[in-house]
């Protein structure tokens, strides 16, 4: 059967993660409005049992490729069995999340199938019988809304922007077993060591709170504040561009143009004046908080609530009222 | 006419803006708030070959011309001012001088290393009492065996305390007056030559500027550069040259002082709109833009002129003087157009206009300036 | 090591976007820069081959005319020679195109390794390098941190949710550069004027072993939009103890944030 449209599952500790469900739910929509099957793809090693729940996402089928030597991603082995599986069925549309895989994953094979991806769309939908993709440019400071020319259509979708909605607690997914077939040049890639940094906190693309720090923090040990308020509020560390040059935090607590793009349900904006680079990687959050001693702080100006005031006594104080919400549950 | 740069210098201006702007820019305000040099920057420079700018790359340069060496000293200054003099007084006073007075000895020991930034110039030649009257030096050189003694103090030298060769005019003849005076290179550490009193300045004051003593410092003959006797003329040739690359770093200053003022009247709301909107700041801005474009005009036909080998000192002199008074009016009319937040160090145009002041005075001030065009109009 | 760098001119990351009467965004103008992941690029070429002691760094890049103020930079930088691609047939090119045009360029070269930015500031879409390195059928790494080239084989460290890891592939493979692999060094005085002496090749598609079908985009514009602006929003008022409370009981009450 040709068309459908396809959400590839990506895991971790062997559950799909929220941007799979996110996008089942997308799929779900447009495919409820046209007449077409849900397919969710999920490949790895000993998923057998996650492909259930998929059904109640809203996945019509579920195509399984189950196979030792896809139990961690790489490149060439996914694109190869995706590929092959595409070729053969001709979905209408492929989703994956704009996460590190499929980031590496898409373009490949996009590539392959000699056709076009929107990557990192915030927007999907249906304008009659045409799919239109919209996506940030420019930072954020400007939009495309675009359309694939040929099929199967490829895009990477954001996460927390789309909603998940449980449709169907009685919808069984077809699972459907697929051929995997990989040659040794499918296996030119080789994962030598994964170094993990330990830390109960969220990973910051997928954190729903995000508290930030900027210049305005003064130094390194100050980011002590940050951590007490994340934690309170079960949230992830962020920081700005001047925070990160001046060697205070990691590179990877980056938030801006240069760094991570997030879209956190609340992001707290601690010391920093909001330049447009750093705009560019919170932009799309839900709800932004501004701590800043300086009124004129370009932050003020996109912030929906903000504080005036010394951020030494704001954060202790914003903690301590935070962890006593948190005793209280 | 072609008014273009070219290639290479256009590349020149946006390299050096880059640089300044990701490198210097954001150590400026501590800089100038510490009163002290960050001097990992000073390698950084050395490292790109912006210490030796308009000397051949057989000497250690990056073989550009002066419109390339004046564009650099303008685009560091926008950020820093004292990193532009850093490199004006280097280049200009010292480099310059042993360029075209020193032996092949002499810029073989001396230019190479500091046209390659591993040592840093400076130029001796302000006293107490010889500012203006330069000629009237009192650092004496008293001929002794087949060497010279050094005595006497220097005062308000660039660079100083941290310089490693100093190009120091002297009297040697004061019977002479300046017809008796004579230029020497003398390096830093050498026994009887110390520094003394560190200024603490207005402005450029991550420039480093101390006194410079010398009590009974013996050098040899083989450090005399040029002629016995031609210290005065050495001096006054090497601030014609100086004159453009100060020029330069005024220019930059107003250009910095500028493009926050518009920044700023851009987002600064009062009254319900943009403060740039109103006519009198507008105004403000109108003549400063045309001021500095004059300025800078005047500067690139200078050095061109220099370029081309044709005389240029008057046109230096317009340079500067036009330049430096550029500088001081566009950065106080900028610290105007900031308002209350103009005068508080949160925002850059206080140093800036503190920093501009000191460019209608240096290496050569505006009277003086005028007094050469006078000269030159009335020959 | 024969070493090709991808580049791409984009928007100065400060410029102000505006809408062309296209419908396409304003270019006129606008400061070009090289894509700042793809001086990460290019530096670690510059290294990579200083460390080998022998071979040459180029620098490719596809698009108009101002294109060649970057490839000089490049040049400038110490790449030793650059092409640039460009032909009116390229206009509207999307990732697609732009990817096929750059493989078939490299495919008249011998290369070792091919090192891009991951994304470009602009379009951030994060696709041609990728795409290129399956049109050449060679492995690729993404988003990589750390380099280190040794007989025949790349190790990279990547980054990835939670931590980084090492993925080691034989060459000659395509790497994209992340933020953190190295800090780019500023163009010389020297290397300035050098660069005008260095060979900068104009080719064409014609030059290209392509069919027209081969470029044809994949995916079409349909409109560039301004986001709508973000509100300023509210300042709360008062003395740290008091202005705290208030947040939390408007991000719990009206923001439903916490």
């Amino acid at each position: 059967m040709s068309g459908g449209i396809w959400v590839i599952i990506e895991t971790r500790d062997q559950k799909p993660k929220k941007i799979a469900y996110e996008m089942l739910s997308l799929a779900r929509r447009i495919a409820n409005q046209q007449g077409e099957e849900v397919a969710a793809v999920l490949l790895g090693s000993g998923l057998g049992e996650c492909a259930v729940e998929l059904g109640q996402y809203g996945a019509d089928r579920v195509y399984l490729a189950d196979d030792e030597r896809l139990a961690a991603y790489t490149t060439l082995t996914y694109t190869k069995v995706l590929a092959d599986l595409a070729r053969a069925k001709s979905p209408r549309l492929v989703l994956s999340g704009y996460t590190v895989m499929g980031r590496d994953l898409m373009p490949r094979l996009a590539a392959r199938l000699g056709t076009g991806l929107f990557t990192d769309c915030t927007g999907l939908e249906l304008d009659g019988q045409e799919l239109v993709f919209t996506r940030p440019v420019y930072a954020g400071k400007a939009y495309l809304r675009g359309a694939a020319v040929g099929t199967p259509a490829l895009a990477t979708i954001r996460p927390n922007v789309f909603g998940i909605q449980k449709t169907d607690t009685n919808r069984q997914a077809v699972v459907e077993p697929v051929p995997v077939d990989i040659s040794s040049a499918d296996l030119r890639q080789v994962i030598r060591e994964v170094m993990c940094q330990v830390s109960a906190r969220p990973e910051l693309t997928e954190a729903d709170i995000i508290v930030s720090g900027g210049r305005g923090l003064k130094g390194p040990e100050n980011f002590q504040l940050l951590e007490g308020l994340a934690d309170a509020l079960g949230g992830a560390v962020g920081a700005s561009r001047a925070a990160v040059d001046a060697g205070w935090i990691e590179h990877r607590f980056q938030v801006g143009q240069t760094g991570k793009t997030v879209s956190p349900v609340l992001y707290i904006a601690c010391g920093i004046s909001g330049a447009i680079q750093h705009l560019a990687g919170m932009g799309s959050s839900k709800c932004i908080v501004a701590i800043n001693k300086d009124p004129e702080a370009n932050i003020f100006k996109l912030a929906d609530y903000g504080i005036v005031g010394d951020l030494f006594e704001v954060l202790p104080e914003l903690t301590g009222v935070c962890r006593e919400l948190k005793a209280q549950g | 006419m072609d008014f273009s740069l070219g290639e290479e210098q256009e590349l020149l201006r946006s390299t050096v803006r880059q640089f300044a702007e990701g490198e210097v820019g954001p150590l400026a305000a501590a800089m100038d708030e510490r009163e002290e040099y960050d001097w990992d920057l000073w390698d950084k420079m050395a490292g790109m070959g912006l210490t030796g700018i308009p000397f051949p790359e057989q000497y250690g340069g990056a073989g550009m011309d002066n419109l390339s060496y004046a564009i650099a000293v303008e685009e560091l200054s926008r950020v820093c001012a004292s990193t532009g003099v850093l490199i004006s007084a280097h280049t200009s006073l010292c480099c310059w001088p042993i360029y075209a007075y020193g032996t092949r000895e002499q810029k073989e020991k001396y230019l190479v290393p500091l046209a390659e930034g591993a040592l840093i110039g400076a130029l001796g030649l302000t006293e107490t009492g010889a500012g203006s009257d330069a000629g009237a030096v009192k650092l004496s050189a008293r001929r002794e065996g087949d060497g010279y003694v050094l005595n006497g103090t220097k005062i308000f030298i660039t660079n100083a305390g941290r310089a490693d060769t100093y190009v120091v005019i002297a009297s040697t003849d004061p019977s002479r007056g300046h017809k008796g005076t004579s230029a020497f290179i003398v390096a830093k550490g050498t026994p009887g030559f110390t520094f003394g009193k560190k200024e603490h300045k207005m402005g450029i004051r991550a420039s480093s500027t101390y006194e410079l003593v010398f009590e009974e410092c013996r050098i040899s003959a083989d450090q005399m550069l040029g002629a016995d006797g031609s210290g005065f003329k050495i001096a006054l040739a090497t601030l014609d040259g100086g004159r453009i690359g100060i020029a330069a770093q005024a220019l930059g200053i107003a250009q910095g002082a500028l493009d926050q003022a518009v920044g700023y009247a851009k987002t600064r709301e009062q009254f319900g709109q943009p403060v740039g909107r109103f006519q009198a700041v507008g105004w403000m801005l109108a003549d400063a833009a045309t001021r500095i474009q004059a300025a800078r005009h005047l500067i690139y036909h200078a050095a061109w002129l220099k370029d081309q080998g044709q005389s240029y000192s008057k046109e230096s002199a317009m340079a500067k003087l036009f330049a430096s008074e550029t500088a001081m009016w566009v950065t106080t009319k900028a610290v105007q157009i900031h308002g209350g937040y103009g005068y508080t160090r949160e925002y850059p145009v206080e140093r800036m206009m503190r920093d501009a002041k000191i460019t209608e005075i240096y290496e050569g001030t505006s009277e003086i300036q005028r007094l050469v065009i006078q000269a030159a109009l009335l020959r | 090591m024969n070493i090709a760098v991808l580049l791409k001119q984009t928007f100065d990351t400060e410029a102000k976007i505006s809408l062309a009467a296209d419908g396409g965004i304003q270019s006129e103008g606008v400061n070009l820069i090289i894509n700042p992941y793809d001086e990460f690029a290019l530096e670690e070429a510059l290294r990579l081959k200083e460390k080998a002691g022998s071979g040459e760094v180029v620098v490719v890049s596809a698009g108009g005319p101002r294109v060649g103020e970057a490839l000089r930079t490049a040049l400038a930088t110490g790449a030793d020679r650059a092409i640039h691609i460009e032909d009116p047939a390229l206009d509207g090119a999307d990732e697609f195109s732009v990817a096929a045009v750059l493989a078939a360029a490299l495919k008249k070269g011998s290369f070792d390794l091919i090192l891009a930015g991951w994304r470009a500031v602009d379009d951030g879409s994060g696709q041609v390098a990728i795409r290129v390195a399956e049109l050449l059928d060679v492995p690729q790494v993404n988003v990589v941190t750390a380099v280190a080239v040794d007989d025949g084989r790349v190790t990279a460290t990547m980054d990835i949710e939670g931590g980084c890891q090492v993925v080691e592939v034989p060459l000659p493979a395509v790497l994209t550069a992340q933020k953190g692999l190295n800090e780019p060094r500023y163009p010389s005085m020297r290397g300035i004027m050098q660069a005008k002496k260095k060979p900068l090749e104009h080719l064409a598609l014609s030059d290209l072993d392509l069919a027209a079908g081969d470029t044809a985009p994949k995916t079409k514009l349909i409109c560039h939009s301004l986001p709508a602006g973000r509100q300023a929003g509210r300042v709360i008022e008062g003395e740290a103890a008091e202005a705290v409370r208030e947040l939390v009981r408007v991000l719990r009450e009206e923001a439903k944030a916490i």
